[in-house]
C-alpha cells in the first residue's frame, strides 16, 4: 500500500477501526474470523472472557442509539473492560466544551479506547488524528459517512448462511443516499469479493454516480433488483426524510420499494433478508418478510456483539505493539 | 520456524497414544469414573484426544478448546490470529472431564484453558492428558498421564504436526516457545 492509511499502524495492525474504505480483504477476513471465535463466548455460562481486563473503554455518542450502544457495552463488558457511558446531552459539551477538550479530559483518565457516533461526517478520523498514541478510536457512525463495525456484522450474518462471497448477488434497498450504513456495505461487500452489488432505491435516494463510485449496478424498481439475489439488505427510512421532499408518503414508498413475500418472490428461494433495525413495519417491509423464514434481522444483533468484540480486542492488543521507546515512555 | 528434525515417527507416537489409553483407562478405574468427558485443546491437543476418544469409545462426542482468550499475553503480542471458537457439548457440571494436550511445559496453557473450563461450569473433576510432558514449568502444574517423558534444551522447541500423520518435530529457536 502507497498512502499510509490512519486506521493502520506501521506494521499494517488495526490501531482504530475508523472506515471500510483502504482495508484489505485479508484484513475483513481476519475480523470476521476472530468474531467467529468470540460468538462462541455467548455460549459460555459465564459470558465473558478475561481479554481486555482492566482497559478502559468510553462510549461517546453524540448521537442517540440502543443497539448500537448497548451491543458495543456489552462487547466490551464481555471482553472484561470497564466501560463509560457517556450521555453527551446531559455532560460538558453541552456546556460548550470542544470534543478535543473531552477527548483530553477523558484521556487524563486514562481511557483507553474510545466508541464515538456523531451527526458529524469526520469526527472518528478527527479524534483519531488528535487523539494520543496510546488510544484507539471506533467509529460507531459518523453522519452520513460511515458505519464499519454495522458493514463488518452484516459481512459476519452473510457469511454464516453463503460462505462464498465470490459467488453472491446481494441487493441493498432504500435510502442509499444518506445511509452511512448502505456506504461501508458497499465497500465491504465489493472488497470482499461480491461480484454482484446493487442498489435499489428512487432517484432522488441515490447518490450521483453511485455505479461508478462503487462498482454497483443501480436499479429503481424492486422486483427487477432483487431477482435472483442471495441476499436482500433494507435499509432504515429516516422518517425526518418524509418531510424533505424527497420521498412520496410512508404509504407510497411502501407500495414501490417496501419488502413483501410477493417482490421477494424473484429472489432466491433460500434468499435471507437483513435489515440494521430499527424497523418501520409497513414502511421498508412488511410484518410478514421481517418476522418470515428467511429474516436474520435478530442474528444480526448476536453478530454484532461478536464483531465489536472482534474489532476493539484486535484494536486494543496492537495498541502495546508500538515501537519500543513509546512502550518505554508509557512505563516511566 | 527454524530448521526442524523428527523427534518421534507416527509410529512411536501411535504406540505411546496407546500406553496413555492404558493408563487413562486403569485411572478411570481406580476412581470409579464411568463417563468422563474428554476435551482437547487446540490445535495439537483435538488430535491426540480424536485418538484417545476413539480408543477409550467414549459415548459422547469430544469437545474442543481453544485458549487465545484466556492467554496471559495478550498485552505483549496482542490478539491470537487463528482462534476457532470452543465447542463443548455438553454441560461441564458435575462432570469428571480429561483434558488432552500435546505438549505440556511451561503449564500457561494449562492454567488458562482451566479457566475457560470454570467459565462454562464447575466440573467434578479434571484430568491432565499429554502427549509429552517436557521440563520447563513456570506454574505448579503436573499431567496425570504422559505419553512421553523428556528434557530438553530451553533453546528447543517440539511440536506436534498433524493431523494426518503425526510427527513430533524438534526445532531451535531464539526466542521463548509460543505458549
Amino acid at each position: 500500500m502507497t498512502t499510509p492509511n490512519p486506521q493502520l499502524d506501521a506494521q499494517g495492525r488495526l490501531k482504530h477501526f475508523l472506515t471500510i474504505d483502504g482495508l484489505s480483504r485479508e484484513l475483513l477476513t481476519e475480523i470476521l474470523d476472530q468474531a467467529e471465535g468470540f460468538l462462541g463466548v455467548a455460549q459460555q455460562a459465564v459470558k465473558k472472557v478475561p481479554l481486555c481486563r482492566g482497559k478502559v473503554v468510553a462510549n461517546l455518542f453524540f448521537e442517540t442509539s440502543t443497539r448500537t450502544r448497548t451491543t458495543f457495552e456489552l462487547a466490551a463488558k464481555r471482553l472484561s473492560a470497564d466501560v463509560l457511558n457517556l450521555n453527551i446531552s446531559t455532560s460538558s459539551t453541552a456546556k460548550g466544551e470542544t470534543l478535543l477538550d473531552t477527548l483530553r479530559n477523558l484521556e487524563a483518565m486514562h481511557v483507553d479506547m474510545f466508541v464515538v457516533r456523531h451527526a458529524e461526517s469526520g469526527t472518528a478520523h478527527f479524534m483519531a488524528a488528535h487523539a494520543a498514541p496510546h488510544v484507539s478510536i471506533v467509529n460507531a457512525g459518523d453522519g452520513r459517512h460511515a458505519h464499519p463495525t454495522q458493514a463488518m456484522l452484516d459481512m459476519l450474518t452473510i457469511r454464516r448462511h453463503k460462505p462464498d462471497f465470490d459467488q453472491l448477488s446481494v441487493a441493498i434497498v432504500g435510502d442509499i443516499l444518506h445511509s452511512r450504513v448502505a456506504r461501508s456495505q458497499m465497500l465491504a461487500l465489493r472488497t470482499l469479493g461480491v461480484p454482484d452489488v446493487r442498489v435499489i432505491a428512487p432517484r432522488t435516494l441515490l447518490p450521483t454516480r453511485v455505479e461508478e463510485a462503487f462498482g454497483v449496478t443501480a436499479y429503481h424498481d424492486l422486483s427487477e433488483g432483487v431477482r435472483d439475489a442471495d441476499v436482500v439488505i433494507m435499509l432504515r427510512i429516516q422518517r425526518e426524510r418524509m418531510n424533505s421532499a424527497l420521498l412520496p408518503s410512508e404509504h407510497e414508498y411502501f407500495q414501490l420499494f417496501g419488502l413483501t413475500e410477493e417482490r421477494l418472490a424473484t429472489a432466491k428461494p433460500e434468499a435471507i433478508v437483513m435489515h440494521p433495525g430499527p424497523i418501520n413495519r409497513g414502511v421498508e417491509m412488511d410484518s410478514q418478510v421481517a418476522d418470515g423464514r428467511r429474516s436474520v434481522i435478530l442474528e444480526q444483533v448476536t453478530n454484532g456483539i461478536a464483531v465489536r468484540m472482534a474489532v476493539m480486542s484486535m484494536c486494543l492488543g496492537n495498541q502495546h505493539l508500538g515501537s519500543p521507546s513509546q512502550e518505554e515512555a508509557t512505563h516511566a | 520456524m527454524s530448521k526442524s528434525d523428527i523427534w518421534k515417527d507416527t509410529a512411536a507416537i501411535e504406540t505411546a497414544i496407546d500406553t496413555m489409553t492404558e493408563r487413562l483407562r486403569e485411572r478411570l478405574e481406580r476412581r470409579g469414573i464411568e463417563r468422563p468427558l474428554m476435551i482437547g485443546i487446540h490445535t495439537g491437543g483435538v488430535w491426540v484426544a480424536e485418538r484417545l476418544h476413539a480408543r477409550l469409545g467414549l459415548a459422547e462426542p469430544l469437545g474442543h478448546l481453544d485458549i487465545s482468550f484466556y492467554r496471559d499475553d495478550f498485552s505483549r503480542v496482542g490478539m491470537h490470529p487463528q482462534v476457532r471458537p470452543s465447542y463443548l457439548p455438553v454441560g461441564v457440571d458435575d462432570r469428571h472431564l480429561i483434558l488432552v494436550d500435546d505438549v505440556l511445559q511451561s503449564g500457561r496453557t494449562i492454567r488458562a484453558a482451566h479457566n475457560v473450563l470454570f467459565d462454562y461450569g464447575r466440573p467434578a473433576s479434571v484430568t491432565l492428558a499429554v502427549l509429552l510432558e517436557r521440563d520447563g514449568r513456570e506454574l505448579p502444574i503436573a499431567a496425570d498421564v504422559a505419553g512421553f517423558e523428556a528434557g530438553f534444551g530451553a533453546d528447543e522447541q517440539i511440536k506436534l504436526s498433524g493431523p494426518e500423520p503425526l510427527l513430533m518435530l524438534r526445532a531451535r529457536r531464539g526466542a521463548n516457545p509460543i505458549r
